[in-house]
């Protein structure tokens, strides 16, 4: 019996494909979800066995009137939110041409994914923390941090604050709550549930976001943090960052269709919801309900963002190769900037010529961060003493890193 | 002062550090309510309450990694892994997340948790409840493996273990938990009663890791064991006749490089003794530490004693589990070349 023989047989192998590969009619007509219904927003202490259709729903606020989930936030918050996106994609964009100029050896964008990036980090507190995926850089953007300290480990300089150990943009920041990335994707969920058990252990209000891409929720550390998110009610919120490809592989690969990622929430027993994450302020929203509660003590919330990644995988992609070259340009739910700028012009709060100047201002900043950082030098040119390389493997030095230090004679 | 088995005292060690310590909590498959399948936790729920040693479900990987995530928010946890040979499921957070989390993270976030979990053979546990895994955790860059023999050394070594800021993998001789055992199949059970290594005091104390202990002074060869294999050792170098010195490791990362070095290149002839299996062990790193440190002093090749390259075989436990008998073999070989 071969794999030809099959065919015709009702227990033939299903392998599923995406809707259009390169060449094809690109659709997301399998992604359902209705344009007008405004979906309701139940109190965020409200019992999980009343929230289990979250998942199958869309929270969405923007291009909607008096959609319930409104987070009203004020026009100075918003404008601070559409400055974060767009400075990270002029950040990710010149980083990324970094990267085609040899100045480093790999970098990612976040492009069209920015909003999942900057409102939880606008949303949340100093004292929460955000376990990120690598499509985060938003966050760190969003509250501030240095850029040429980014760059500079983008480029494993001498100034590179993890000191020339990690992969580009594999960042660790403890004061902006961003937890140390790893090219592992998942592996940290379940720190999130860890470090959100810890905060309710002493009493605190702290609470801790997850986040992981949709291919990775196939992974048994989503399952797990699931798992003990729900038995140890953890004020956690756990969140899939659902951009339609993980490399190559379409979000069919990883789960089935006609289900989505929101609703694995159901048999955890804690609440999913489903959300447009290009719309920023349905990001904050969702992350605002999930915070307030985890604070309440209600435990953990699973959000799905629905998202597109309008970028490669990384500078080592070529997504041309499996699906087709217009395919951003049919995703149903936009671009986050561009949504969010449309927003705030039709409130009278922002206008194309304020748009213009403040491009031109960021690119002005981040011109002369990386100026800075190219001055301590790229990939190569400069790099911390190598003698630290031995450093930080245990909290003190055991006798062969001492040993070996010496023999390489530094 | 009291005479405790070996599960006494580690229970003892836990109670000290759940007591003096707000920040370590227990958590782990049966130790809440029920005090763990070989009653390691017994009583340590109903002493120090429910958030301080409670129940998980069967997920070794969602043990560990909740465990990593409360340590980098301050906390110290202590869980258990009901047999080492479930430790698998959490390979990759104990190698890719605690062992490296200090390194790559600059030291932003560190993981100080202690993963105790019963190791090794002769008691009838077939494959999967019998196995020696230290050699794959010795190898991981960022872990400390740390392995007691006595009930003294399994408290002041897990309190050690405890308060170490590193992730410590803390193996417990399953074989060794009620009694010493030197290998010899069929005598009547011996526990901890009379050993003056089974006084242990109530109160806080430490061993230090990373410094092996010297179990049998002696001046013509150097036995290196860990565990189980220091009571096999000990009956072996008794059968062989032959004046060796025996060195219990103790943790075996870090490892105590010095005491060997300094017993090998006063011996001459240095034999080891592990009931992992061979190939790939932690035999193999030991033999070629001293083969580089001590080279000039050997006046016979480095011999290893270990379990057979097979998986732990039920039927023929006996058969795999390597006895004093091979140890006194392989002396009586070392010994050849005067």
């Amino acid at each position: 019996m071969t794999a030809r023989d099959a065919p015709g047989s009702p227990t033939d192998l299903h392998v599923p494909e995406p809707v259009a590969r390169p060449g094809g009619h690109a659709s997301f007509d399998h992604i359902s979800f209705d344009e007008g219904a405004a979906i309701d927003r139940p109190s965020p202490e409200a019992p999980e066995t009343g929230l289990r259709d979250y998942g199958y729903g869309l929270v969405r606020v923007l291009g909607g009137a008096g959609r319930a989930w409104d987070p009203g936030i004020d026009a100075e918050m918003l404008r601070r939110g559409l400055r974060a996106m767009a400075r990270t994609r002029l950040f990710e964009d010149r980083m990324f041409r970094a990267h085609r100029q040899g100045k480093t050896s790999f970098f990612m964008k976040s492009t069209g994914e920015e909003a999942i990036g900057v409102a939880p980090s606008l949303m949340l507190g100093a004292r929460d923390m955000c376990f990120p995926t690598y499509r985060m850089q938003g966050w760190l953007i969003a509250r501030d941090y240095p850029l040429e300290m980014m760059i500079n480990q983008i480029y494993s300089n001498e100034k590179d604050p993890l000191r020339g150990r990690q992969l580009p943009i594999l960042y660790s920041a403890r004061d902006y709550g961003f937890y140390s990335l790893s090219g592992n994707v998942g592996s940290r969920f379940g720190h999130a549930v860890g470090w959100a058990m810890a905060s309710a252990y002493r009493g605190e209000d702290h609470v801790a976001l997850g986040m992981i891409g949709e291919g990775t929720t196939a992974e048994g550390d989503f399952h797990e943090a699931l798992t003990f998110a729900g038995i140890y009610r953890a004020p956690a919120i756990l969140a899939i960052n659902n951009n339609q490809w993980a490399i190559s592989t379409f979000s069919g690969i990883a789960t089935p269709a006609g289900t989505t990622f929101a609703s694995k929430a159901i048999g955890y027993g804690i609440p999913g919801l489903r959300v447009d994450g290009n719309d920023f302020l349905a990001v904050w929203a969702a992350i605002e309900w999930a915070a307030q509660r985890a604070r309440a003590g209600k435990g953990a919330t699973l959000i799905e963002f629905l998202t597109y990644r309008a970028a490669g995988h990384s500078t080592s992609d070529d997504p041309t190769r499996y699906r087709p070259a217009d395919e951003a340009g049919h995703w149903p739910l936009g671009d986050p900037v561009e949504r969010l700028k449309a927003h705030l012009v039709e409130l009278g709060e922002w206008s194309e010529q304020r748009h213009t100047q403040m491009v031109a201002e960021l690119t002005d900043d981040l011109r002369s961060a990386q100026r800075a950082a190219e001055a301590v030098g790229t990939l190569g040119q400069s790099k911390p003493p190598v003698a630290e390389m031995f450093d930080g493997v245990f909290k003190e030095p055991d006798w062969r890193v001492i040993e070996q230090r010496r023999e390489l004679g530094v | 002062m009291a005479v405790m088995n070996m599960i006494q005292a580690i229970n003892s060690a836990l109670d000290v550090k759940l007591a003096d310590d707000p920040a370590t909590l227990i958590f782990g498959e049966d130790v809440g309510y029920f005090g763990g399948v070989f009653r390691v936790t017994d009583g340590l729920q109903q002493k120090h309450g429910i958030k301080r040693c409670f129940d998980t479900p069967i997920s070794e990987g969602g043990i560990i990694a909740t465990a990593i995530g409360m340590g980098a928010n301050g906390l110290r946890p202590i869980p258990e892994i009901q047999f080492a040979d479930y430790i698998l499921p959490a390979f990759d957070q104990l190698v890719s997340e605690a062992a490296r989390l200090r390194y790559r993270s600059n030291g932003e976030f560190w993981a100080p948790i202690t993963v105790r979990s019963p190791y090794g053979g002769g008691i009838f546990g077939g494959q999967t409840h019998s196995q020696s895994p230290e050699a794959i955790f010795a190898h991981i860059t960022g872990l400390k493996t740390v392995i007691p023999s006595t009930p003294y050394d399994a408290k002041g070594l897990l309190i050690s273990a405890i308060e170490d800021d590193d992730p410590v993998i803390f193996l417990e001789p399953k074989r060794l938990y009620n009694g010493p055992f030197n290998g010899v199949q069929g005598q009547p059970l011996k526990t901890w009663e009379g050993f003056a290594e089974a006084q242990v005091p109530d109160h806080h104390f430490t061993v230090p890791l990373g410094q092996a202990a010297i179990a049998r002074e002696g001046a013509d060869a150097t036995v290196l064991a860990y565990g189980t294999m220091v009571h096999v050792a000990k009956a072996g170098i008794e059968e062989s006749g032959v004046d060796a010195e025996l060195i219990d490791l103790r943790s075996i990362v870090p490892l105590d490089i010095e005491t060997i070095t300094a017993s090998v290149s006063k011996t001459g002839r240095c034999v080891i003794l592990h009931e992992a299996s061979s190939f790939g062990g932690f035999g193999g790193e030991l033999a070629a530490q001293v083969q580089e440190r001590c080279f000039w002093a050997l006046k016979s090749p480095i011999e290893r004693i270990a379990g057979w390259d097979t998986p732990y075989p039920h039927a023929f436990e006996w058969d795999y589990f390597p006895g004093p008998g091979r140890l006194a073999k392989a002396l009586a070989r070392v010994m050849e070349n005067r």
